[in-house]
């Protein structure tokens, strides 16, 4: 019965469990190493990590990044050592979250945040400067109030630093290689990276 | 004209009567309205339910005042009116669509006899002495709304969407009026209270099985070709047509259509259950029709099944081919059912005229089978033979 067995498929359907997910009340967890908006690090002592060495800025490939470095005041030095970033811009309506600023940077001063729920109504919103960028006093990243940050999504502020070993030589994973963060100290290195390493909720789809 | 079966009028026309029928329209209308909400969402939920999605879930619970916002948001659209249409005929169109919609719907018995303010009257709006001729006049009608607006629009494809439509209409009107025939042959009257009190003393005298499946089946598929529902939905089929006769049309005349189309699909659906589930009576034998719950009940009960059917074709099934859909109204449907009405009309005459009819048209079908097939093979033979002339040559 060729003809009726397409009936049989569209009721058994009516009854098949739904694998859609009601998206503004519940989210999927986020990858620990999603590209998202990023933020500026300090050391765990508060210094801040930006040297103000452009060296983002130069390898953005949508030009969004705008940094100007000046010399440290030498009574009250925001970073160790002699510059520091003394304006810091991202335009996130030209970023396009390919972590080549993070890949760039010698101090990890950048790196990617989890968030990319934000929508904002004005291009001077979209424009974040240091206030909005550098991390508080516990190491978390800023909540602006036209983004959508639910429980436990401002943790994870630098996985990818901590996911990649240096020239991507495999004899190096799990090795510390980075410096502390405020709020957090000298992170451990991301869990196994094979895929049978991982907990389940991080295994792709 | 309403007067016929309805012992509302039995006592002369007063004040009151107007009152009662005034009030009857009203909630008839109300009633109706309230259902093509309630299909708009039944079928939107229902349909993304068999395709293992969740639907409209945002307005209200369960999304079920989607189709309300829908409507207003309708409402409140740029009313557009082409350059190039016939301005008179493009605004009528949408109301010969809807008015025909709705006035099918008062024939339908709804419940048994009620009593209202001393008055006995039945849950029926209308019983006109022409009874179900006139669900017949109305959905031809109907044709003219859909043809009109492709035409009026200025446009070719709502053009052709209701060229489509038209020929779609009136081939399959011929199965359906057949089919409606056999109904009336057995019943012996186009009231569709007679129709419906003949078939409530037991469930085995309903019309869908006292004529012999046949008749509801061909009527079920007309009616769904009529209504231009997903799988005849040629007229306004979207990957050829854009949206076919309503192309040209947005705002509150494009929401009237949208309404018409709904409104027909449930009372289409309300019209198969009188004509051949016996309308508002139950599975058992009663009497008449005592009290006003449990008739309306078993009609809405039954009236459901149908648009679940209608919802699970959409579903379900591809559109048809414009020749197939040709090929299955004219050569199959149209035959059939004039076979089946004969042979009912010799069963009503006598049991051994109604067979032989029956064997003979068995017979003869073969026979008309088997010449269709030598005649074919016989073209395409020669057809053959031509063509590697043609390649010798």
């Amino acid at each position: 019965m060729g003809y009726l067995d397409g009936f049989k498929v569209t009721f058994k359907t009516l009854f098949d469990d739904r694998v859609t997910t009601q998206y503004p009340e519940e989210k999927r967890p986020k990858p620990e190493r999603l590209h998202g908006r990023h933020v500026l690090n300090r050391y765990e002592d508060g210094m801040e990590k930006c040297i103000g060495c452009e060296l983002c800025a130069g390898v953005c490939p949508a030009r969004c990044i705008y940094v100007r470095g000046a010399d440290n005041p030498p009574d009250a030095p925001v970073s160790p050592g002699e510059r520091f970033g003394f304006v810091y811009e991202i335009n996130y309506l030209r970023c396009i979250h390919c972590d080549l600023c993070v890949e760039a940077c010698p101090t990890e001063a950048i790196t990617e945040g989890k968030l990319f729920e934000f929508s904002f109504t004005n291009r001077q919103d979209a424009i974040y400067t240091k206030e909005e960028l550098v991390v508080d006093d516990d190491g978390r990243p800023r909540h602006q109030p036209w983004e959508d940050w639910r429980d436990g999504e401002d943790v994870h502020t630098s996985a990818w630093v901590r996911a990649t070993a240096p020239s991507g030589a495999a004899e190096f994973e799990g090795r510390v290689q980075w410096s502390g963060e405020l709020g957090y100290g000298v992170r451990p290195p991301e869990a196994g990276q094979s895929l049978d390493q991982r907990p389940d909720e991080e295994k792709p789809l | 004209m309403i007067v016929a079966g309805d012992p509302l009028f039995r006592g002369g026309v007063d004040g009151a009567v107007v009152l009662i029928v005034l009030v009857k329209t009203g909630v008839a209308f109300v009633a109706l309205m309230v259902s093509v909400l309630f299909m708009v969402w039944f079928e939107r939920k229902l349909v993304s339910d068999m395709q293992n999605r969740i639907g409209p879930n945002r307005a209200g619970p369960w999304g079920m005042l989607q189709t309300l916002a829908d409507g207003i948001k309708l409402f409140f659209k740029e009313d557009l009116l082409p350059d190039e249409a016939d301005r008179r005929v493009f605004r009528l169109a949408p109301y010969l669509s809807i008015v025909p919609a709705f006035l099918a719907f008062a024939i339908v018995p709804l419940g048994g006899t009620v009593t209202i303010a001393g008055r006995e009257t039945r849950l029926q709006l209308a019983d006109p002495p022409v009874g179900i001729l006139f669900l017949l006049a109305m959905s031809s009608v109907a044709v003219y709304g859909v043809m009109l607006a492709g035409w009026s629009s200025g446009s070719k494809y709502p053009l052709l969407g209701s060229v489509r439509a038209s020929a779609q209409m009136v081939s399959y009107e011929a199965a359906l009026g057949l089919s409606v025939a056999a109904v009336v042959l057995v019943t012996g009257s186009l009231l569709t209270s007679d129709i419906v009190s003949e078939q409530s003393s037991s469930i085995v005298d309903w019309n869908l099985f006292r004529l012999g499946f046949l008749p509801f089946g061909i009527f079920l598929l007309a009616a769904t070709a009529e209504l231009n529902r997903p799988p005849f939905d040629l007229v306004e089929a979207e990957q050829e047509l854009v949206g076919g006769f309503h192309t040209e049309y947005s705002s509150l005349r494009f929401a009237l259509f949208f309404l018409a189309e709904f409104m027909s699909t449930v009372t289409m659906s309300a019209v198969v259950v009188t004509l051949f589930l016996g309308g508002p009576s139950g599975p058992g034998p009663d009497s008449g029709f005592p009290g006003a719950f449990l008739p309306v009940f078993w009609f809405l009960a039954k009236l459901m099944i149908f648009l679940f059917m209608y919802v699970w074709l959409r579903a379900t099934l591809p559109r048809l081919r414009y020749d197939q859909l040709m090929d299955l109204g004219w050569k199959k449907l149209i035959p059939l059912s004039l076979f089946w009405l004969l042979v009912l009309a010799a069963m009503i005459l006598d049991r051994r005229y109604g067979f032989v009819v029956f064997a003979g048209g068995i017979v003869l079908g073969l026979v008309l089978l088997r010449a269709v097939r030598v005649g074919q093979s016989t073209t395409d033979d020669a057809a053959s033979a031509a063509a590697a002339l043609r390649e010798a040559g």
